[in-house]
């Protein structure tokens, strides 16, 4: 279905209709942030041409209509995601901000010495650090489910790990760095089971795969716009009602309040309880285009034909490595995957080999992707990886197998 | 010759690649192999320019008034640009190196490896050495 229409899908994103040093920009740079569809882009201009004003209480007609956009998105969100009502999906500036909010608010008010935190190995920073700052606050302790060289969790080690003292379990649904797609109802409902409560971080997997977080029956859910292909500065907390509302407010200011004096404050109901402030207005409301149009084509559809892009791909680096005495080397295999590679190339640096690409036009992403603690588990500096999606092409692949053949040759002369 | 005539040298070699990124990228690559090795305990964090990506070694010596330059880069690329620097300025006096307005890299269209000094050591490689020769500099006086 979308290799069929992949001109027209192409024609919506107007971006990549463009030349980089001399040649077709190739875009391969997904996984770090997708590019937006023009529906995206003229909600944005629409909203600044015509119905700019501050959303919530106020009785004239542009702050309605702003309002109502702006709560639109919330339904719509509530619908991709399958939450129980809008009210559990709380705005934010991204994914990283979902994660700090829980930390801050839930494991400020949950987390005691002794207590314990698991995540993984393969955790962007973002799901590291702000359980790092609030467990070394409180006494707690972090622990981390290790990984084999496929780049899966040890499930046989999470299960061990778990304990009465496991108040929290963050997990990252689908690897940023190696595609890899974890059992996330096995690892909540393992949780539930010693009563710990259950945090995804979705920042790769919302644009991949269909997402039921009542059927999963995970307690959060942190969601990025802008690698769903919306606008950036815009995200998601979804929290289950009865976990939210027993959360102490993030910031305060205006909008989270019921009623000020100087003696005391009462606090808003969920979701504004938690989104202190005029928020990102504008790109929220824009967001919504970018969740209609994934929905128009179907996960399904966009799933499938991303996951043909990555066997091709990996197909094109298999006969390479026939030509160049196996010059390329995949890092990461896991059984479960989206369209995420990482490889690095023998006798050349990533930082080079990405400089070589970005010569030919073509945008990938080179380094540790925020996953330090992995590379160190690959005993590697960092690698290169190629993500793609929904506009990507079979011959845009071919243009990068291309230039790796000359680059792995170059390298392995 | 003088520190421009060494940049207007190395922008002459360029113009052969015609603006050509890819072949400039393999001609920068095969100029940092012809860096001399750094010795190893020379390469150590004191003498380490740190990027993001990319890491960068710098050790300099004063004798006769000159500044001697051993360089050396984890990353290809940066090797071959850190060998033109060393081009230019090895041998030099510390005001030959505190006047050079560097322009070859903007004339090989190499400018953007100094924009994210996050990304590269280059930039703070430059203003090391800089450093460096202020230090000498000043000492002589």
């Amino acid at each position: 279905m979308i290799k069929s229409n992949i001109d027209t899908i192409r024609a919506n994103f107007p971006i990549l209709h463009q030349e980089v040093n001399g040649k077709p920009l190739v875009y391969f740079d997904n996984a770090a942030t997708t590019q937006k569809p023009k529906q995206v882009i003229e909600a944005l201009n629409q909203y600044y041409l015509k119905d700019n004003a501050n959303i919530h209480r106020a009785a004239h007609t542009l702050a309605s209509r702003a309002t109502d956009y702006f709560e639109n998105t919330r339904r719509t969100i509530q619908a991709f995601i399958n939450a129980n009502e809008p009210e559990e999906c709380i705005f934010t500036k991204g994914v990283t901000e979902s994660i700090n909010l829980v930390a801050q608010t839930w494991g400020r008010a949950n987390l005691n010495a002794g207590d314990e935190v698991i995540v993984t190995t393969m955790e962007h920073h973002s799901n590291i650090v702000p359980w790092q700052m609030i467990c070394d606050e409180k006494g707690a302790k972090l622990r981390v489910v290790p990984i084999n060289q496929n780049g899966e969790l040890i499930m046989e080690a999470y299960e061990e790990m778990l304990s009465a003292n496991t108040k929290l379990v963050a997990c990252v649904w689908v690897s940023n760095a190696l595609g890899t797609i974890n059992p996330v109802e096995k690892i909540i409902n393992l949780a539930h089971q010693v009563g710990a409560k259950v945090l995804l971080d979705g920042a790769q997997a919302c644009s991949h795969l269909n997402v039921d977080v009542q059927k999963l029956d995970c307690d959060f859910l942190a969601i990025s716009s802008h690698k769903l292909y919306g606008p950036t500065g815009v995200g998601v907390l979804y929290g289950k009602r009865e976990v939210l509302e027993t959360m102490p407010p993030y910031h305060g200011g205006g909008e989270m309040i019921k009623e000020v004096t100087f003696e005391k404050t009462t606090y808003n109901d969920i979701p504004y309880k938690f989104e202190a402030g005029t928020p990102n207005i504008g790109d929220v409301i824009a967001f919504r285009y970018a969740l209609d149009y994934l929905t128009v084509l179907g996960k399904e559809n966009v799933a499938d034909y991303e996951l043909q892009l990555l066997n091709y791909f990996v197909n094109g680096v298999n006969e390479i490595n026939k030509q160049t005495n196996d010059a390329i080397k995949l890092i990461g295999a896991a059984k479960s995957k989206v369209a995420v590679q990482s490889f690095v190339i023998k006798n050349m640096h990533p930082f080079d080999v990405g400089m070589m690409l970005d010569a030919k036009g073509i945008a990938v992403r080179t380094g540790h992707h925020c996953t330090q603690p992995l590379m160190q588990f690959f005993e590697l500096e960092g690698t290169i990886r190629v993500s793609f999606a929904l506009y990507n092409t079979f011959s845009e692949i071919d243009t990068l197998l291309q230039a790796l053949t000359s680059i792995a040759k170059y390298a392995n002369r | 010759m003088t520190t421009t005539e060494i940049q207007n040298n190395i922008i002459e070699n360029f113009t052969l690649f015609d603006g050509d990124m890819e072949q400039t990228l393999f001609y920068l690559m095969d100029l940092g192999k012809k860096l001399p090795p750094m010795p190893e305990d020379h390469k150590t964090d004191t003498y380490l320019v740190n990027g993001c990506q990319s890491k960068v070694w710098v050790y300099p010596s004063y004798t006769d008034g000159k500044v001697w330059l051993e360089v050396d880069s984890n990353t290809d690329i940066t090797k071959g640009l850190i060998y033109l620097l060393r081009e230019i300025w090895n041998g030099k006096t510390p005001s030959e190196i505190l006047d050079t307005e560097l322009f070859f890299l903007d004339k090989i269209g190499m400018n953007r490896m100094i924009g994210s000094q996050r990304s590269n050591g280059l930039l703070s490689m430059i203003k090391q050495i800089k450093m460096y020769a202020l230090a000498y500099q000043v000492k002589q006086n």
